[in-house]
């Protein structure tokens, strides 16, 4: 393992460039820590897409709503992975939990993400499915009615006024879970905003960054499910729902590139000492991770290919073409916004001489593997949740037989799990 | 063994008195302090009441001649890794060009070949830097470790708990000196104690003892007449990057500006 590390420092030490101290040849936070900020991204994403149905009210969203849900919680349930793989004593892990430090703000990760969990997500999706469950517990054949009963609680009142009060709740807790979701997420750019010694990080705009760019990859994540799952189903794609999704979408990467563009223009203007580093970083290190990958394709093509479906007149099937082109080109755009800020982050010496260089492990547990199974394991998760959790009512004749091994990514994901 | 049950005690011992601070207010637990070493700390040895120091270090700037005896006297002492890329303590050479350029260069073990990187005539001037952890009154590492894993002592002396860090190198990103890293070994962070086992003996830190121009200073900062006083004293001081508000416990004099 050592030995390991250390060729692979030594092979990175002639990419250094300028002075940086002894210590900063090894990048300490790798591709895992890139998967983290973008798949919590994706959960506070889908939950505020979810949550403009419940809350304001937005009709046309109805098909997403559960979809959204469902994949919120599909991401949330790996979010610690990555981390928990990243750590060097990962068996110590519960310590953050036992003897968590006031003062440090990754303390409060184990906190936040439960009371998310438990308290907003769990609960939205009990509340919404609880009559489901119960029909599905009554209508289902064993072992099937027994897991349905166990998932309902074991409620079995489908009257009217529980019915009412489900939908006072699930009221309540979305009203409850917007804030959270910004919490969420919000905290994970405190994580890296609130590094003093780090000038790429240190910025009191990088949670509400991180918050915004999260609203998009969520949004653009849903609505590329939506219109993957949909023909899937042998069901029409609602165009008037897409639509309105890529209008929420669209407004979202505005606030998104006019937030990240107030941060450039504002490092620029001040042009503090270390602006030359940052700079030389920018258009060589990060040329095509940011310049071309993250604001080019991923957000100033997109916000054309929206602003022409927007003034032109196209026909439906051209237009979801571009809608869908556009959400793929948001997700790479986005995952490069994490890799940016993460990689990026440490490619500089705090000594402000000199650059350092990041090179991808792809077999180890912090590779590219791990990282693409994680990224992986999501979707495997959503498909199950959607055998068992029908997202489209009349969807459920179709599932009634027992759900069959996933297929989409199950595939590479047992192959490289030993891996992991 | 026994540096590491000493740490885990000072751990146990931190996060009880913590406790026992945070039930009975601040000050109640100071009382039960077991009495401390004799810790002369001082590079003249002298003693004094058990817990009552305050460590520091002085660095003379111009003394240093860039040998890397300290780097390797702290690798042997702390077992650190020989490795380059490991380093509780490392000198840098700084070269200022006739064009005001600059070229820095690390030392990172003892006999390091360290020929000018720059022709003689087109030298402005040059001088050596040695660095390590400046043991901040504000540490940013401590404030960020989530299990409270690297603290600071009652004597100022930043430390980790190889027992209970969990390696998530958050201090390792939180430390503006580049101070830190994770050991491979012990795959938790790793870092200067200011030989904290040495120095509650009475000792001096292994860079300062081997030192052979004396340009490392170590002692007491609440002595009264510690060597580390006296050059406070009588020469001007600086610390590295102040405007962060680390207030560092690492001291230089003749500290020229360019130095990062």
């Amino acid at each position: 393992m050592k030995e390991e590390l250390v060729q692979r420092l030594a092979e990175l030490a002639p990419k250094v460039e300028g002075f940086i101290y002894p210590n900063e040849v090894e990048i300490h936070w790798s591709i895992l820590i890139v998967v983290y900020p973008y798949v919590t991204g994706l959960v506070a994403g889908a939950f505020i897409l979810a949550s403009l149905v419940k809350v304001f009210k937005v009709k046309e969203l109805q098909p997403t709503y559960r979809l959204s849900l469902l994949t919120a919680l599909s991401f949330l349930l790996i979010a610690t992975l990555p981390l928990l793989l990243h750590l060097g004593r990962p068996e110590r892990c519960f310590e953050i939990f036992l003897t968590p430090n006031p003062t440090s703000a990754m303390a409060m990760f184990g906190f936040v993400y439960a009371w998310y969990l438990m308290a907003v997500l769990l609960l939205e999706i009990w509340f919404e499915y609880r009559p489901d469950m119960i029909r599905m517990s009554q209508t289902k054949p064993f072992p099937w009615n027994w897991l349905y009963r166990a998932l309902s609680l074991f409620s079995s009142d489908v009257s009217e006024r529980a019915r009412a009060f489900d939908a006072k709740a699930l009221k309540a807790i979305t009203v409850i879970g917007i804030p959270s979701a910004f919490l969420l997420h919000g905290y994970v750019g405190f994580i890296f905003g609130s590094v003093k010694a780090n000038p790429w990080w240190s910025s009191v705009l990088m949670p509400i960054v991180f918050l915004f760019s999260a609203i998009v990859s969520g949004i653009a994540m849903v609505m590329l499910l939506y219109m993957i799952i949909t023909p899937l189903r042998g069901k029409p794609i609602e165009i008037a729902c897409v639509d309105r999704v890529a209008s929420y979408l669209f407004y979202a990467v505005i606030v998104d590139f006019s937030l990240e563009a107030l941060d450039f223009i504002h490092r620029l203007y001040e042009s503090e000492e270390s602006i030359g580093i940052l700079s030389t970083m920018v258009t060589s290190r990060l040329f095509v991770s940011l310049l071309v990958m993250q604001v080019l394709l991923g957000m100033v093509v997109p916000l054309g290919i929206m602003v022409v479906i927007k003034l032109s007149k196209m026909n439906d099937e051209l237009r979801k073409l571009l809608y869908f082109t556009a959400a793929i080109l948001i997700q790479m755009g986005i995952f490069s916004t994490r890799w940016n800020i993460v990689i990026g982050g440490q490619l500089f010496s705090k000594s402000f001489l000199g650059l350092t260089a990041y090179k991808m492990e792809i077999m180890g547990i912090e590779g590219l593997l791990t990282a693409l199974v994680l990224l992986a394991l999501p979707f495997v998760i959503l498909v199950v949740l959607l055998k068992l959790l029908p997202a489209w009512p009349g969807d459920e004749a179709a599932s009634s037989a027992p759900p069959p091994p996933p297929v989409s990514d199950a595939g590479p994901a047992p192959a490289i799990a030993p891996a992991v | 063994m026994q540096r590491r049950d000493f740490l885990k005690e000072c751990g146990l011992f931190l996060l009880v008195t913590k406790a026992v601070e945070g039930l009975f207010g601040a000050g109640a637990a100071a009382a039960e302090e077991p009495a401390g070493t004799k810790a002369g700390g001082g590079s003249g040895g002298e003693s004094g009441n058990g817990g009552d120091h305050l460590y520091g270090m002085a660095i003379d700037v111009d003394k240093c001649i860039g040998c890397g005896r300290c780097v390797e006297a702290c690798k042997t002492e702390n077992g650190v890794p020989k490795e380059p890329f490991f380093c509780r303590t490392w000198v840098e050479r700084y070269t200022v060009k006739t064009d005001n350029t600059l070229v820095v260069q690390s030392i990172t073990s003892a006999g390091q070949k360290s020929d000018a990187p720059v022709e003689e005539k087109e030298i402005k001037r040059s001088f050596f830097v040695p660095k390590l952890c400046n043991h901040c009154a504000h540490p940013p590492c401590v404030q960020v470790c989530p299990v409270g894993a690297t603290f600071s002592t009652k004597e100022g002396v930043v430390i980790v708990d190889e027992e209970r860090c969990i390696g998530c190198r958050y201090c390792i990103q939180a430390c503006p000196y580049g101070a830190r890293y994770l050991n491979p070994e012990t795959h938790t962070a790793d870092k200067c104690t200011f030989c904290y086992h040495r120095v509650t003996k009475g000792m001096l830190p292994a860079c300062v003892e081997v030192c052979p121009t004396q340009a490392r200073i170590f002692g007491d900062l609440k002595g009264k007449a510690s060597p580390l006083q006296r050059f406070e004293r009588m020469r001007k001081i600086h610390t590295l990057k102040p405007g962060l508000n680390t207030e560092p416990k690492v001291f230089y004099a003749d500290l020229d500006g360019v130095v990062r």
